[in-house]
């Protein structure tokens, strides 16, 4: 054992790795958790913190020059929430081909072609399927696309970009046949007094009433909250890596903080005239999306076989899973969160015509994905992510709107945001590589 | 000189491969080979660049099928069909890239395609008890936290995670295929160090390595591989650097003739 060689080298490769290490792993307390996460700022790997830190700085500036300062009022933050919702979808929906390396670009249509499907399924005078029918045929629809291009991708071994690009195009043409189906013209709608179809017209917009808003608050907040409160205390007594304990009260004390300002907002009287209050379904529905995928992805054997192949497919196929299985399935899931945007988006337009801007959509999902932090380039990045780069894409969206901007603008500027996060994502990614060569990779 | 071998050594081999031939096409890779690992010794695996190291390695863990030729596990006939075979049997590979996801921690990785479950969800907690029991009898304490992605490891870090996985699987037979090529000379050390444990562990482990300083520092026996032909096995004992550089160049023709006649 040469000692005095050892140390200097062993020293060389930690400095140079601390900042890949995330701190709650070797913090212990509060005071180091903050030094650990510091240097991951600095190194740049700071997880959501650029996009929390761009959708503060979009609040305040839309705030400040939007007029009348509408930007923060309630019935506006309602209303960019409902805005944001088919972004959010569709981008959780993308994250699954992203983490894989992979890039969907049929979602959009694909997508819109399960909006067609349970608005007309619920047609009164035509099939009058109960909603929850209509819904579910709509989901099986998209997943089975999905299924069907994954296959071809995996088994024929064709890139998800042409595939997905040609399904781009039948889908589209697929969402216009089904549109002309019925005495709807082309514009199979919503409104309708039926209860049936009012269920799937209320998705979007239909609002919880404010009392039963707190009581389901609560308990989400109490389930998640108290999950990871004896989880991590389990993980602290059995002496496994866990973080501090105040860092566990600060993260169940923020989502405690979220959930009652988002129900607040929503409890405000936004209408003009009578009453408009409460929260709106499409609350409770992005957040059950957020929550089951990520449990999928975070906690199953299936989302870590969905990280190794990003991460690596050759060490992934050694370990003996099923690269093909693994893969198909994603596409399969990828295509029926699409459908659920979809449906989303059909209930915020109150049914569906041929003005669905697919390729728009798509374009929009991955950005968002990629602007709240997942990788294009496989194996990095949560569901959650596509919720908070949704956000930012629809808080601009909706704050340009608010200054009379006309579309080209603001495309041009959520152009600049994705421009921007994708240079973040390269330069972090080039910084772990210069900090890990140091130590002899 | 098989026999002469066995005599040498007390033991029964785990591993015994005869007369094992190997051709891709017009090439033939192994020639009538015969190899011997025991358990609680290091054999490295020698030989000049396509002498067949390993095409060797590969038949022995079930990626290729050899042509001709027996194994034998603790004496008795196997036939390994697959790398599942393999793992049955408890042998295990740690190829020269590792096979690691940097996006994935320690424990992730160590698991990765056998997962533990409780009701149906990833039981982490338990496959983290058990990656740092395994991590700690094989005293690989340099790294900070075993939830730390494998990208922020050294590469002498990396490599004792990819034996720590091979090894968590009760494994008996352990291939290490160059394990120290890339790695600075304290890492080189590290690694070898835990080559070291594993044969006190009791493991039979197989070092191929071009690099003569490792071999000579870590193994028990030598196996020379010259052109397809298993020219020599020996205790390490028995060889000089001269020596082993002459069998691995020239096939030890230019030796005695009772060594070159295999």
């Amino acid at each position: 054992m040469a000692v005095p060689e050892e140390s200097p080298d062993l020293t060389v490769a930690h400095e140079a790795a601390q900042a890949e290490v995330p701190p709650e792993l070797v913090a212990q307390t509060f005071g180091e958790y903050a030094r650990g996460w510091l240097a991951r700022l600095r190194a740049g790997q700071s997880g959501v913190l650029p996009v929390v830190v761009g959708l503060v700085a979009i609040m305040v500036v839309f705030e400040i020059i939007s007029p009348n300062h509408v930007f923060l009022s309630a019935g506006n933050l309602v209303n960019l929430f409902q805005q944001s919702a088919v972004f959010m979808v569709l981008a959780m929906a993308e994250t699954f081909a992203l983490l894989l390396g992979e890039i969907d670009l049929s979602i959009g249509y694909v997508g819109a072609c399960g909006g067609v499907i349970g608005v007309q399924l619920v047609q009164p005078v035509t099939t009058n399927w109960p909603w929850w029918a209509a819904i579910i045929a709509a989901l099986a629809f998209c997943f089975v696309v999905g299924v069907i291009q994954g296959t071809i991708i995996t088994r024929l071994l064709i890139p998800s970009f042409v595939v997905t690009l040609a399904g781009f195009l039948i889908f589209n043409g697929v969402m216009l046949i089904l549109l002309l189906l019925g005495p709807f013209s082309g514009y199979p709608n919503l409104g309708s007094e039926s209860t049936n179809v009012k269920v799937l017209f209320d998705l979007m917009a239909g609002t919880i009433d404010p009392t039963l808003s707190w009581i389901g608050m609560a308990l989400v907040v109490l389930g998640i909250g108290g999950i990871m409160w004896f989880s991590d205390r389990r993980r602290r007594k059995s002496g496994l890596v866990a973080p501090p304990v105040s860092l566990t009260i600060i993260k169940i004390s923020m989502i405690a903080a979220a959930g009652i300002v988002v129900v607040f907002i929503s409890n405000v009287n936004r209408a003009n005239v009578g009453t408009l209050e409460g929260v709106p379904w499409v609350v409770p529905i992005v957040l059950a999306v957020l929550v089951i995928w990520t449990i999928l992805l975070e906690r199953t054997r299936y989302g870590r076989y969905v990280y190794a192949i990003g991460g690596n497919a050759e060490a992934a196929r050694r370990a003996g899973i099923n690269l093909a299985m693994v893969r198909t399935i994603a596409f399969g899931l990828c295509s029926m969160t699409a459908g659920v945007g979809g449906l989303l988006y059909a209930s915020y337009i109150g049914g569906m015509s041929n003005n669905v801007q697919g390729g728009q959509l798509v374009l929009f999902a991955v950005a968002a994905a990629v602007i709240g932090g997942a990788s294009l380039f496989g194996g990095r990045g949560k569901v959650i992510h596509g919720v908070l780069g949704g956000l930012v894409i629809g808080g601009i969206y909706n704050g340009m709107y608010l200054q009379g901007l006309d579309v080209q603008r603001i495309f041009i500027v959520t152009g600049l945001v994705l421009l921007a996060a994708v240079t973040i994502d390269a330069l972090s990614r080039r910084a772990s590589i210069s900090s890990s060569a140091g130590v002899g990779r | 000189m098989a026999q002469v071998t066995e005599a040498a050594t007390a033991t029964e081999p785990l591993l015994k491969v005869r007369g094992l031939d190997k051709h891709f096409g017009p090439v033939q890779a192994l020639y009538k080979v015969d190899l011997d690992l025991f358990p609680g010794k290091v054999t490295a695996l020698c030989g000049d660049n396509g002498a067949g190291k390993s095409v060797l390695t590969k038949c022995i863990s079930g990626v290729y099928q050899p042509d001709h030729g027996q194994v034998f596990w603790e004496g008795r006939p196997v036939h390994i069909h697959n790398t599942r075979d393999s793992a049955r049997l408890g042998i295990e590979t740690v190829y020269q890239d590792l096979a690691l996801c940097d996006n994935l921690d320690i424990v992730q990785n160590m698991f990765l395609g056998r997962e533990r479950l409780r009701r149906q969800l990833l039981d982490e907690d338990d496959m983290e008890r058990a990656a740092a029991k395994t991590l700690a009898d094989l005293r690989v304490t340099t790294v900070r936290s075993i939830r730390q992605p494998v990208a922020s490891l050294s590469g002498g870090q990396r490599q004792s995670v990819a034996v720590a996985k091979a090894v968590m699987w009760n494994s008996r037979l352990v291939m290490l295929d160059e394990p120290t090529a890339a790695l600075g000379v304290n890492q080189t050390k590290m690694v070898l160090d835990l080559v070291r444990r594993l044969r006190d562990h009791g493991l039979a482990v197989m070092v191929i390595s071009h690099n003569l300083n490792d071999v000579f520092e870590v193994a028990d026996r030598l196996a020379v591989l010259y052109l397809g032909r298993m020219v020599i096995q020996d205790d390490a004992s028995n060889f000089d650097r001269q020596s082993v550089v002459e069998y691995m160049t020239t096939g030890g023709m230019k030796r005695d003739g009772d060594k070159a006649s295999a």
